[in-house]
């Protein structure tokens, strides 16, 4: 919101009187009026990529969860799951949504799966080595006082795991953030649709602002993240910055 | 499927793969491009990153841009390049303008990696090693380049290998601004609804990105020494116990160097 302050106090060019300073004949890269007369369109994409996101986002906790259990509890399959995972990674992503469209369609899920199985590289790596992470002692403390594995790893080992799986997920989602831009070539990319129009009219104002935009959600969701981690685990307060 | 025999039908086609818009041809300036911004990447990026390793300040500089560059959509970044004026004109370079965007926005993309993993990897030299190379004597610049250099080489190279493999998936997008590369079939065959050419495309892509990682993993175990296990994984050098992957290949790196 404080962009959208910021955009508009820019240049209060020629408000009424004249060509805005989005017109042909200008074209300028930061407009105030720009966003003020297409006010409904981005806040649209806005939404849109934050929707996008965050499904994907969810999506890719649920799919990267079961698998880092497996692969803990079974350490033959550990490497199996992450050479997929990382494997995954390597398609390009312009690559995999129209490898995805004969099965889902120009849809917003498509983007949806791509992004969760691009997430899911980062997450199954950050769950892991979070649950890793937990003091052997505490676990045998923690059976001793007669916990059972569902108990044991969601009292215990899931609390203590929550700082290296936030940082994951910090990870995650700023680069699913980035990374939704690219769904426009199925017609889904919440901002990147502006991006893409932008470009191909070469309507500056439209695109700069887009990408300013793109940036500031990321950059919000990244402390939306850091906040509810420091919500979520109290203790470690005070600890380190 | 229809869609899968089409691309399979595409790629025995030896028509579309010859010629100046055949396949070879774009897969020749894809690989140029990416080849180009990863080796402008690493004349920037790597003197700075191992440079600022061996004084051992900056590494909060060097963490926050690598997590602002992910913050940066290189769509975003090349779209800005292609629409701005500074980059010479449109029959600038041997690509044109878009040709220049993608370059200069994939050397950027290509910084975090490389600057995170040189930097940790310089940083994660074990102390005594660094102290009794000044013991010997050494000046700054002989521990830099006869005992830091050499020790963090593997984790250099793996930053290198998965900068080059992302620059490679990455530099397909040049063609959502009409650049060069091999994005241009997958494009193409979306916008014509012609599926089984875009998917042509997308396997061709993820095959040679499947090569470059390949042959990257062998260059970064030429540059290990000895035997020690590729160190995939990036990690911060506060080398807690219990999880520590990256820190026994640095300590056999060590064993090795204090062997010869």
């Amino acid at each position: 919101m404080t962009l959208l302050a910021a955009a508009v106090g820019a240049p209060t060019s020629s408000s009424a009187d004249g060509p805005t300073c989005y017109s042909r004949l200008t074209n300028e890269w930061i407009c105030g009026q720009y966003v003020k007369d297409f006010r409904p369109e981005i806040q649209h994409a806005t939404l849109e990529h934050l929707q996008i996101t965050a499904l994907a986002i969810v999506l890719g906790v649920l799919i990267a969860f079961p698998l880092a259990l497996v692969a803990r509890r079974y350490v033959r399959l550990e490497s199996t799951v992450l050479g997929v995972a990382t494997g995954i990674y390597t398609i390009p992503s312009l690559a995999l949504l129209p490898l995805m469209v004969p099965f889902t369609g120009l849809s917003k899920t498509t983007v949806v799966i791509a992004l969760a199985l691009y997430a899911l590289t980062i997450l199954v790596r950050a769950i892991l080595e979070g649950l890793r992470g937990v003091p052997d002692e505490v676990v045998e403390s923690a059976r001793g006082l007669g916990y059972g594995n569902t108990r044991l790893l969601l009292r215990v080992e899931l609390p203590l795991a929550i700082p290296v799986i936030m940082a994951g997920l910090r990870v995650a989602t700023v680069s699913t953030v980035a990374l939704t831009t690219i769904g426009s070539l199925v017609a889904y990319g919440g901002l990147g649709n502006l991006i893409k129009d932008g470009v191909n009219s070469n309507f500056r104002a439209e695109l700069f602002t887009a990408s300013v935009l793109c940036v500031v959600l990321a950059v919000l969701l990244d402390v939306v993240i850091v906040t509810s981690q420091r919500v979520l685990t109290p203790w470690t307060r005070g600890g380190r910055a | 499927m229809t869609v899968i025999s089409d691309a399979w039908a595409y790629l025995t086609t030896s028509s579309n793969w010859t010629g100046d818009k055949g396949m070879l041809h774009l897969l020749t300036q894809q690989l140029l491009l990416t080849v180009t911004a990863l080796f402008i990447a690493m004349l920037v990026g790597l003197p700075i990153a191992l440079w600022l390793g061996h004084v051992g300040r900056g590494g909060f500089l060097a963490i926050n841009v690598s997590n602002i560059g992910r913050a940066i959509p290189t769509f975003a970044l090349l779209a800005l390049f292609v629409t701005a004026d500074f980059p010479g004109t449109a029959e600038f370079g041997p690509y044109g303008r878009a040709g220049l965007a993608t370059l200069l926005a994939l050397a950027l993309f290509a910084l975090p990696p490389l600057i995170t993993n040189s930097y940790v990897a310089v940083r994660g030299v074990p102390s005594d090693v660094k102290e009794a190379a000044d013991g010997m004597g050494m000046t700054g610049a002989q521990k830099f380049f006869r005992v830091e250099l050499p020790l963090a080489l593997p984790l250099v190279m793996s930053g290198v290998r998965l900068a080059l493999v992302q620059v490679w998936a990455t530099a397909t997008i040049a063609a959502l601004v009409a650049g060069p590369g091999l994005g241009r079939v997958i494009t193409d065959g979306f916008f014509r609804t012609n599926y089984g050419k875009g998917i042509a495309g997308a396997i061709v892509v993820g095959l040679v990105a499947l090569a470059l990682e390949l042959v990257a993993a062998g260059g970064q175990r030429l540059a290990t020494p000895t035997g020690a296990g590729g160190s995939s994984s990036k990690r911060d050098p506060k080398g807690e116990p219990g999880m520590s992957a990256a820190a026994p290949t640095v300590a056999a790196g060590a064993d090795a160097v204090g062997a010869e």
